[in-house]
């Protein structure tokens, strides 16, 4: 092995293939802070002794020679200080501090890690070695984390997401911009793209390192990338609390308060008061971490996806590469229907140790925003639906709307949306209209609106008021599920991302001649299914999702993203006799 | 039952009929025991201890009874792209899986099934609830079955 350079150099450095270690303030970043924290309670805890100990004891204070003993015994300070073993302690709580600090310091000099063309590996442990290579054309994500105590050091944790359980590759810590310059490395390299990217624009130099820090400090959580992303949306505050105000959670407390109140008037007892304090203060802290979780929440397209941000504080900033959404729900709470606010999660198979607006697994993308928020949102993490790829597709599929694959486009047929964009602007802007119309008429539609098919009359049986409003359609790449009259949300399954559909009638549903469909994707908070259609159209629909998401998967060029843009195809996907010679895809199962 | 679901032009492969065997017996044990369990209200001296005890064996009766069907309803057919399987009477399911999208094929052999020379196959995909089972296929159709699968998935291999 060669020696390991120290991780504070561009990336250039970092990902030449050849081993390299962490940030070196490392062991103090991962180690210190519970070293400081320990110290500290220490201090706090025992600061009456420590006075005692260099001032002289108050007359008629607590310690008085013989009680001392007896009041104290389960002291182990006082035990110390009475028994004269204070520099005996001292001692020992220096060799402590010393061990610790080496275990830590070889811990660091033992963690390496590497960036080749393929793959990302990481070796680390000092007794129990291990040893982690992942396939960069299998990252679901990249993760860059800043806690409070690492942005004062410039420090940030890069964490690359691979599909599974516990199956994340973390590199902590790296320098703040080395860590962007890694994530923006290894994302070229797994797009596929061949150029390199252009180098950083000047450095830190003539800049001091203070005001550098600050500058660190107080970019914004989507991070300085060489060309700074701009979000897409904006959040405020208002919205912010008011969303959280009109949550479930609101609904839930409202009703314990009610519980609690009728309680005491009936029965004139208070003791579930006692109860009812430590929710009130958990409900606080719910509100307060989702509001300032969400404070500064961004949104932006990169070359390499969709970048969102976290955080006021500890911040957080995650890179999803194009085709790693596996579904997406789009909902709206009954309390939120009145100011038109939406909600919207995605299910992704990699499981990040962030944590998101409401402390659960980062799935939500959205946590509140206005029909136009969503809309943009969407055309970032779905192009092929709401973008200008979808106004090609609309082009594509319009002259030949009876075509039996309506999903997939073949080279030829493929309209050019920048093409017409640029000849008839109005036209190109007309089609991209009927692309977001799509979206926007299923959240609030019912009905045929909007190409739905939806459950006949029968099925107000089981579905009283939303009978009108549960249906399906399909859309260039994707399936549209549209559910719930009065929690409305609107489903949105990827085709490439369909692992199978299946078909099921119980004997409810066949006494009312109807259906169910479920489209499997990876687990997550979504479950993409729908339930009472007519059992024809279930049927017809089965066949031609299954089929759909068969001629999906295949044209989807996604895990090599950048392949298809070099053969000059804005994401139109070419299909599997038009592959693209891609030496470096191996297939293995 | 007329209105029932089906797929028009599909040619189904049944499993093996002796499958049933396996199925009726485990049904019938899990009933016996929970039957054997439910006793215990008899202490009770009232008439719903022996009512529960007998509708456990009149349900378990029907399932058992019903079983034949059942497992001849449980049929798979290996369509152009993608495995389509189904299951159940009562309760209908069909699943369509994508060749490309399998990432496992299991094939198990508990005792009683081997007894009888059969195999049970299993297939997973990044979705937990896909669930796709073949059981009860004899051994050689299901290590053919499996090589043929495993070979049509890595024609069609497809990212996640």
């Amino acid at each position: 092995m060669s020696h390991p350079s120290l991780a504070r150099g561009p990336a250039v450095v970092l990902t030449d293939g050849e081993w390299h270690r962490l940030h070196p303030a490392t062991p103090l970043l991962r180690g210190g802070i519970v070293l400081v924290a320990i110290l500290f309670f220490v201090l706090n805890t025992e600061k009456d002794n420590l006075l005692q100990l260099f001032l002289p004891a108050p007359g008629g204070g607590r310690g008085d020679g013989g009680g001392r003993g007896d009041s104290d015994a389960g002291d182990p300070v006082a035990y110390v200080v009475g028994h004269g073993f204070i520099g005996l302690a001292l001692a020992g709580i220096a060799l402590l501090i010393l061990i610790l600090l080496a275990i830590f310091y070889a811990s660091w000099r033992m963690n390496t890690f590497r960036v080749t063309d393929e793959t990302v590996e990481v070796r680390s442990g000092i007794v129990f070695r291990s040893n982690r290579r992942a396939r960069l054309d299998r990252i679901q994500g990249i993760n860059i984390q800043r806690s409070l105590f690492a942005r004062v050091f410039g420090a940030a944790k890069l964490e690359i997401n691979q599909a599974g359980h516990d199956a994340n590759v973390p590199l902590a810590y790296l320098g703040s911009a080395a860590a962007e310059d890694v994530r923006r490395e290894i994302l070229r390299r797994a797009s596929g793209a061949r150029e390199s990217a252009p180098e950083r624009p000047g450095g830190a130099g003539g800049v001091g390192l203070v005001e550098q820090r600050l500058h660190e400090f107080l970019a914004a959580p989507l991070g300085e990338g060489q060309v700074a992303p701009h979000s897409v949306v904006t959040m405020r505050l208002g919205r912010l609390i008011g969303s959280a105000l009109l949550s479930g959670f609101t609904l839930f407390l409202a009703a314990v308060v009610a519980a609690v109140v009728i309680s005491i008037a009936t029965t004139g007892q208070y003791f579930l008061l006692i109860v009812f304090f430590p929710t009130l203060l958990g409900s606080f802290s719910f509100y307060s971490r989702r509001v300032v979780k969400s404070l500064r929440y961004s949104i932006a397209a990169t070359p390499d996806g969709i970048r969102v941000g976290w955080g006021l504080l500890a911040t957080s900033n995650e890179t999803l590469p194009p085709g790693r959404i596996h579904s997406i729900r789009l909902s709206q709470p009954l309390l939120w229907r009145p100011f038109g606010w939406w909600e919207v999660k995605i299910n992704r198979a990699s499981h990040s140790s962030t944590k998101g607006a409401d402390g659960q697994a980062n799935t939500t993308i959205l946590p509140v925003g206005s029909a136009l928020d969503v809309s943009r949102v969407l055309g970032l993490i779905l192009p092929e639906l709401v973008g200008l790829p979808a106004v090609d597709a609309a082009l594509a599929t319009s002259p030949r709307r009876a075509s039996p694959v309506p999903v997939s486009l073949e080279k030829g047929e493929t309209g050019d949306a920048r093409a017409l964009a640029a000849e008839k602007p109005e036209r190109a802007v007309a089609e991209s209209r009927t692309a977001l119309s799509l979206i926007e008429a299923g959240m609030t539609s019912s009905g045929g609106d909007g190409g739905f098919t939806t459950s006949p009359r029968r099925a107000q049986w089981i579905r009283w008021f939303s009978w009108r409003r549960n249906g399906f359609r399909t859309a260039p790449g994707s399936i549209l599920l549209r559910k719930g009259a009065i929690w409305r949300q609107l489903v949105v399954v990827p085709l490439p991302r369909v692992q199978s559909v299946s078909i099921r009638q119980g004997p409810l549903l066949r006494r009312l001649r109807l259906a169910a469909i479920d489209l499997h994707t990876v687990q997550g908070p979504i479950t993409a299914q729908i339930g009472a259609l007519d059992a024809g159209d279930a049927r017809v629909f089965f066949e031609s999702a299954s089929h759909d998401a068969v001629v999906a998967a295949r044209a989807d060029r996604t895990h090599r993203w950048f392949d298809q843009q070099a053969a000059g195809l804005p994401w139109a996907p070419p299909t599997s006799d038009q592959r693209l010679p891609d030496p470096s895809r191996e297939e293995h199962p | 039952m007329t209105d029932r679901l089906d797929l028009p032009d599909a040619s189904w492969t049944r499993v093996s009929p002796k499958y049933k065997w396996p199925e009726m017996g485990s049904y019938l044990l899990s009933g016996l025991v929970v039957a054997a369990l439910s006793a215990f209200t008899w202490f009770s001296g009232q008439w719903w201890g022996f009512a529960i005890t007998a509708a456990i064996l009149v349900i378990t009766g029907f399932v058992v009874g019903f079983t034949p069907r059942r497992v001849r309803a449980i049929g798979y057919q290996l369509r152009e792209d993608d495995l389509l399987v189904r299951r159940g009477i009562l309760f209908l399911r069909f699943v369509a899986v994508p060749y490309g999208r399998m990432q496992l094929i299991d094939v198990n052999r508990g005792p009683i099934v081997r007894a009888l020379g059969l195999s049970d196959l299993k297939f997973v995909t990044a979705a937990a609830s896909s669930a796709v089972t073949i059981p009860g296929v004899p051994v050689d159709d299901a290590e053919r079955l499996r090589d043929r699968l495993v070979e049509l998935a890595e024609s069609r291999r497809a990212g996640l």
